[in-house]
């Protein structure tokens, strides 16, 4: 009996092994292929699928060098991605800064402070996230757009504006700090509150340096939220030089100007860090996903 | 912070008066720039903006200054955050769905006002020869001769031609000029033809002002004319309820027309007539936009049919991820498999890559005649699907590139879930001689759908609303054909509403809106059914 199973259970693990490597075949091979197609010559399928000719030339471009074609031309970079990929890294180190701030400060009143309204709050809260920020594109340009009539460092096209847009997205993060701070013992803020601590300095002296994996968690969450964030981006960005990569990335595939070849090195050299960081925080990752929802 | 925080907490603590006086002298000062801004934005006709600012900044300055409001300085921030960017553009943008606004419609009302009265004609009987008199380095005199002999001579005014030399361009601001009357000509010789040809672009800017108070503008080279502004209101002696504008040139008389939101031209028994005098205003106009979804042909017949591609792209997505992550998550959690950490990661790696980026990798290998995937197929069966061009097609490769982006979400969810499942409850089939299929269908699967429902209704309102998936792999496309707004056969409804509202000549903002609102109410329900199923399932 005893023999019988094992020899079923090693037939099922070798079925279970020919299973998993034939579909991750099959998911990783437009990864694979991408980074073939970045050092194929020209920009269109030749038929074969390992490049014959390797070249360097789509990833030159990529990194904002200009090559020299065969008849002698120069060619320019078509499109500045390090200086997209710039403008994505800093848009989302600031707004994921800000937005530790503002629900950390927010989580604190919700977990330790007793005020009016506070559970209706936090209900409101977990029902507005819910509806994403594409249904409200027309009242987004419109709000921007009044703003730029009064305040232009902060109205459309600008840096600023799209981060401060970003701040909105905030109620989550809250719920999720919130409940990291009601697990910290009231005690240790209880007896410096009795040594005349306010309670500023209880939250700012006490409770963050007990929080910082948390917040470290919420840092990266909103990092990578506002990295891929597509359609807000798209309507309130309009310059060239100051499009994030979402939304420039797309420029590489019209139908007009077809850039397989160098959207492929620029693809492989964008993706790769925002991949690395993504799989090498997943581990602390999967548990504030888990509790939020679904990654945008 | 520290001072304001012990008088919150009603400690006396002593407050330094310099830090005292610099805190009101700011919120002072905040106040003061903020009430102006909203006075101006009143005055321009919008209302809303002004209120919420209004509100905004009061509700602000009273949680930073008073004491009694000291906790509420911890949320201030990130609720107006939520409210600016959250509650504000939902309610917003429910307004807007009962208005004309659009790109015909765009300006408020004032604006649209100000913009006739701003509008001006010359009167050709009204003329005076031109001539230009040098007066230094870009400085010139104007001098103007009426058909009757009456001379009209202006001060040096500097006149420099844009962009040349290396003085700042000029501003495209008119310059203004006043006329001084005079004897005889001065003495100088006026400037040639040529010189006034090379300055024709700035003296088009030039309004020179009779001492009469009669506005005078460029009409030919040598000569300038009257120029009056083209409406004016009907004063009230006449009927005129302010409201009224009349035609200086036409003597027509035209008013707002509140309901298409545009000047129409009045009849002399006051009604409409004639078709709208550009720029429109936006107005309300109640249900219009919601019976044009529902009734209207040609907005109803796409609608309907992309709302039901809708409902089943979500359907099917949350299906094949589900099913795709539940299996490969009872794999991967399989003790005696060697190997599963790297199949773990490997297996989750397109959740990591960005979406962006894999979305537009796939529109390039799914490219009909450039993609690799049709250089495969073509090699091995001889076929080159036309995954753009064919609706079916196109739907398929979506749900196919979805399938790929969202099953590691699912198994992530289901690998957290497996855990919590008792192994004994295996061991126990085991023994009644179940095999690892009928234990997965009948112990796994009824013990992870429950834990697992509410997040599905999370994700089926997330891929209802799937914006970046369609927009950056099909943009809608292939169109549907016959459809009087911009719509096509691979659209959700978010991106429909999109591409009304951004794309065509159209740009109709009621309309997006008011198809947004729909979807909010269908958001809200999905929201409302999750919470109650989470609230269910909290005690047990």
């Amino acid at each position: 009996m005893a023999m019988v199973q094992a020899k079923s259970i090693i037939y099922r693990k070798l079925a279970a092994h020919a299973f998993l490597w034939a579909w991750l075949a099959l998911i990783i091979f437009p990864l694979l292929m991408v980074i073939a197609i970045s050092f194929r010559t020209g920009n269109f399928a030749v038929g074969d699928i390992i490049p014959s000719h390797p070249t360097l030339d789509h990833w030159r471009l990529a990194l904002g060098m200009s090559i020299v074609d065969e008849s002698g031309r120069t060619i320019p970079p078509p499109f500045p991605v390090l200086l997209w990929l710039w403008n994505s890294i800093k848009v989302a180190s600031v707004s994921a800064v800000l937005i530790v701030a503002l629900s950390t400060t927010c989580a604190y009143a919700f977990a330790r402070l007793r005020f009016g309204g506070r559970s209706l709050l936090l209900k409101a809260m977990l029902v507005f996230q819910m509806f994403p920020a594409v249904l409200a594109l027309v009242a987004y340009y419109a709000l921007f757009s009044r703003i730029s009539d009064y305040f232009p460092p902060l109205g459309l096209n600008t840096h600023p504006g799209l981060i401060f847009a970003y701040l909105g997205g905030i109620a989550l993060h809250v719920w999720t700090i919130k409940g990291y701070f009601e697990t910290i013992d009231k005690s240790l803020e209880e007896s410096a509150t009795l040594d005349g601590a306010s309670p500023w300095q209880a939250f700012r002296l006490i409770l963050l340096p007990l929080s910082v994996p948390i917040l470290a968690v919420v840092f990266i969450l909103a990092f990578i939220t506002a990295i891929t964030e597509y359609p807000v981006a798209s309507i309130l960005l309009q310059d060239e030089s100051k499009l994030t990569l979402a939304v420039g990335s797309q420029y590489y595939l019209n139908p007009q100007e077809y850039k397989w070849g160098d959207f492929a090195a620029a693809a492989v050299l964008s993706g790769f860090p925002i991949t690395l960081v993504f799989l090498l925080a997943q581990r602390w990752l999967v548990g504030g996903l888990t509790a939020g929802g679904v990654k945008g | 912070m520290a001072s304001a925080a012990a008088t919150g907490q009603g400690i006396a603590a002593p407050v330094r008066p310099a830090a005292h006086w610099l805190k009101w002298a700011i919120i002072g000062v905040i106040g003061l720039v903020n009430l102006y801004a909203v006075t101006l934005m009143y005055i321009q006709g919008e209302t809303i903006f002004a209120l919420v600012t209004l509100i905004l900044v009061a509700t602000g300055l009273y949680v930073f200054a008073a004491p009694g409001a000291y906790v509420h300085r911890y949320i201030f921030p990130g609720v107006a955050t939520m409210f600016i960017f959250i509650v504000f553009p939902l309610a917003y943008t429910i307004w807007i769905a009962f208005t004309n606004y659009s790109a015909t419609n765009i300006l408020t009302f004032e604006r649209a006002r100000a913009y006739q009265l701003s509008q001006s004609f010359q009167i050709a009987d009204q003329s005076f020869d031109f001539a230009l008199y040098g007066a230094g380095t870009n400085t010139y005199r104007l001098a103007l001769t009426a058909a009757d002999g009456e001379r009209f001579l202006s001060p040096p005014v500097e006149l420099r031609v844009p962009g040349a030399g290396p003085q700042p361009p000029a501003s495209t601001a008119a310059i203004e000029v006043d006329l001084l009357p005079a004897t005889a000509p001065p003495a100088a010789e006026p400037l040639p033809i040529k010189d006034l040809v090379r300055l024709r672009g700035v003296l088009q800017e030039v309004r020179a002002h009779l001492p009469n108070h009669t506005d005078l503008r460029m009409s030919g080279l040598r000569q300038f004319s009257a120029i009056r502004p083209l409406y004016q209101v009907l004063p009230s002696a006449q009927g005129g309820d302010g409201l009224i504008l009349v035609n200086q040139q036409t003597k027509e008389r035209i008013a707002p027309d509140m309901r298409s939101g545009f000047y129409r031209a009045l009849t002399p028994e006051g009604e409409f007539t004639g078709p709208g005098i550009a720029p429109g205003f936006s107005v309300f106009v109640g249900w219009k936009n919601f019976l044009r979804v529902l009734t209207d042909p040609g907005v109803q017949g796409p609608f309907l049919q992309i709302f039901g591609w809708t409902l089943t792209f979500s359907l099917l997505s949350v299906i094949f991820t589900l099913a795709i992550g539940m299996v490969l998550a009872a794999l991967v959690q399989w003790e005696s498999l060697a190997g599963r950490g790297l199949y773990r990661l490997l297996l989750i790696l397109p959740y990591a890559v960005p979406a962006f980026i894999s979305i537009l990798v796939f529109r390039g290998l799914f490219n009909q005649n450039f993609g690799e995937i049709n250089v495969l197929l073509s090699q091995l069966f001889g076929i080159k699907p036309a995954w753009f061009n064919d609706p079916t097609l196109a739907r398929t490769m979506l749900l196919i590139v979805n399938t790929w982006l969202g099953y590691p979400y699912m198994m992530i969810l289901c690998m957290g879930l497996l855990k919590a499942i008792p192994s004994d409850l295996y061991e126990a089939a085991a023994m009644d001689g179940s095999n690892f299929i009928r234990d997965f269908f009948s112990i796994t699967v009824p013990l992870l759908m429950k834990p697992l429902t509410p997040l599905l209704i999370a994700s089926f309102a997330f891929n209802f609303n799937n914006f970046v998936l369609v927009q950056l792999l099909t943009e809608g496309r292939p169109d549907i054909i016959g459809a009087q707004t911009p719509a096509g056969t691979t659209d959700l409804l978010v991106t429909y509403t999109y591409r009304i509202a951004f794309e065509g000549s159209g740009q109709d903002y009621g309309l997006a809106s008011a198809i947004a609102t729909l979807i909010f109410i269908m958001v809200g329900v999905l929201a409302l059914i999750n919470i109650k199923i989470m609230r269910v399932d909290r005690p047990t």
